[in-house]
């Protein structure tokens, strides 16, 4: 096996991809949205919880995907735990950055969350998988801001 | 004799596959194993050389050009027209229309026979394993005109049975489009009697050959079909240059599709005519060196014989479906007797995506996804399926090589 290729498939994302965390039913969620990509056929749908003070209490997901859309999302409802929606923004921003290799922008006090993320830079290596690794997120966003659907085509 | 001798001499791979020149680079380090013919073919040699001598030595516009290169262009562009009539058995060279693709030529015969011959309630039949070029362009029919688009459903092995077809058939059916061969199952569909149905029924029939020139030899008049619809690059030709054979009766009636040089007769601001076949389907300047690079890739297949070609494709398929058969947790889709050589697969332990990256990492090049097919790929509940094709320069070893690269997967994903 390559080096590249075990780059891109960390343990950390097999282990997600195996067994995703917050892989259910939010029926409390007062946000969700479903995502799709239509080049592999990748869906899934994010809930949201955001409550009065604006934190995300709760997030999760379901859906069919890869094994990095799904260790995307599980480890993206791993850090948003406990976010609040400008905090959520601003992951979304730092990880969309890690994931395409565009310069990082400001995360101050969100470090420990984007060294968590890391293990998904492999990805942008290969343009067609930052689609995979980005699915989740675009769906959260779009979730956060009341958007139904969302697709990384 | 020993046997893999006397299998030399019938099919001499290696000097086949010394004739494309790609196959003979490495891919991240590894010897390339490319199993993804159906979504394009690799070029020989004798397809770049056509190609690349029309440009430096008889490049120039063709027709009208009252000079020695634009007749000697001219020349061979329609001598590569009646390469391509011999090829599918054409009656006549101006029944070949030159396009960009298998989807332009059907967007041709859509948008203009449609145009002219449909109308509101009229039923447009495609089977249900058609790719997105031969459904989409018959949906903006449904759209402009009110018609009907009906589908044959397919069986749960891949097959299209001629009971659902005559079933689906009806009073109201103007236009039949199918596909010879799926391109993500490989199933054969039996067009010859689906043609004769068809004309029983009053309908023409449209044949999507795209994925049937290059694996099986094709007669258009013993077919009997209305429009035959191919393109270059997967006969192992240049991109960007395509066919649809017409029966000139019904190209005649038909209405120009798109407007500009080449294509009239003469044109005046109140009123332009139309010039003869094959020009009225022609406007503007064509891919004149691809069409060169077309007539070569026929030659080069018909050299080696497609019956031939056939042969070794099908030794391909079958020693391929035995060995991934014998994989736990692989599951061939589509398994309709008689099938072309394509294997769609999924594995129970990673997704098709994962499959093709990690074989990707192993030099193997196979494609994952959808296939062009959404509505297919929906009937069999699967969002995507991985799928490995061959084609004429393949072999045994590849397959193994696709086997290994699979145990690969199997080490990541199962561990």
């Amino acid at each position: 096996m390559s080096e590249d290729l075990r780059d891109l498939y960390q343990e950390v994302i097999l282990d997600h991809g195996r067994r995703p965390r917050n892989k259910r039913l939010l029926e409390t969620a007062n946000h969700l949205a479903h995502g799709e990509n239509p080049l592999c056929g990748d869906k899934l749908t994010v809930f949201v919880k955001v409550n009065g003070q604006g934190v995300i209490e709760d997030v999760s997901f379901q859906g069919q995907g890869c094994a990095i859309s799904t260790a995307s999302a599980s480890l993206m409802t791993e850090v948003m735990m406990g976010k609040t929606e400008a905090e959520a923004a601003a992951l979304f921003a730092s990880f969309h950055a890690l994931a395409t290799g565009a310069p990082p922008p400001d995360a101050a006090g969100l470090e420990d969350e984007m060294d968590r993320l890391d293990v998904l830079a492999g990805v942008r290596e290969y343009p067609v998988r930052v689609k995979c690794a980005t699915l989740a997120w675009h769906t959260l966003q779009a979730a956060l801001h009341d958007q139904q659907r969302v697709t990384t085509e | 004799m020993s046997v893999d001798h006397a299998l030399h001499r019938l099919y001499p791979i290696e000097q086949i596959r010394s004739d494309f020149p790609i196959l003979a680079r490495p891919v991240r380090g590894k010897k390339l194993v490319y199993l993804d013919s159906t979504a394009s073919a690799m070029k020989p040699r004798a397809v770049i050389d056509a190609e690349s001598q029309v440009y430096a030595e008889e490049y120039a516009n063709i027709h009208r050009g009252l000079y020695y290169l634009s007749e000697r262009a001219t020349a061979r562009y329609e001598e590569s027209r009646r390469t391509v009539q011999r090829f599918v058995g054409a009656a006549h060279a101006h029944e070949i229309i030159f396009t960009r693709n298998t989807t332009e030529s059907i967007n041709l015969v859509a948008a203009s026979f449609g145009r002219r011959f449909l109308s509101a309630g009229d039923e447009v039949l495609i089977s249900g394993l058609e790719h997105h070029s031969n459904i989409v362009p018959w949906q903006f029919l449904v759209e402009e005109k009110g018609t009907v688009l009906k589908v044959v459903p397919v069986e749960a092995d891949g097959s299209v049975s001629l009971e659902s077809f005559a079933k689906a058939l009806g009073p109201r059916t103007k236009m039949v489009a199918v596909a010879h061969v799926s391109n993500v199952l490989g199933t054969v569909l039996p067009v010859a009697e689906m043609i004769q149905m068809a004309h029983d029924a009053g309908a023409k029939i449209l044949i999507d050959g795209a994925q049937s020139v290059v694996h099986l030899p094709v007669d258009v008049a013993t077919l009997d079909c209305d429009f035959y619809a191919f393109s270059g690059h997967k006969l192992y030709g240049p991109t960007g240059i395509g066919v649809l054979y017409g029966k000139q009766e019904l190209l005649d009636a038909m209405p120009p599709y798109q407007g500009g040089g080449d294509m009239i007769a003469t044109v005046s601001f109140a009123k332009s005519t139309w010039a003869p076949l094959p020009a009225k389907f022609e406007a503007g300047t064509p891919a004149i060196a691809q069409v060169a690079g077309l007539a070569a890739a026929i030659d080069y297949v018909q050299q080696i014989g497609l019956d031939r070609i056939a042969v070794h494709e099908h030794d391909l398929l079958s020693y391929a479906t035995t060995r991934l058969n014998q994989l736990e947790g692989l599951r061939i889709v589509g398994t309709a007797k008689g099938k072309a050589a394509v294997i769609s697969f999924v594995l129970d332990y990673a997704h098709p995506h994962d499959i093709a990256q990690i074989l990707d990492g192993c030099g193997v090049a196979i494609r994952a996804g959808h296939h062009c097919a959404q509505p297919l790929m929906a009937q069999f509940g699967l969002p995507a399926t991985a799928r490995a094709s061959f084609g004429l320069y393949n072999q045994r070893s590849e397959v193994d090589a696709l086997v290994a690269a699979i145990g690969k997967v199997e080490e990541m994903f199962k561990g």
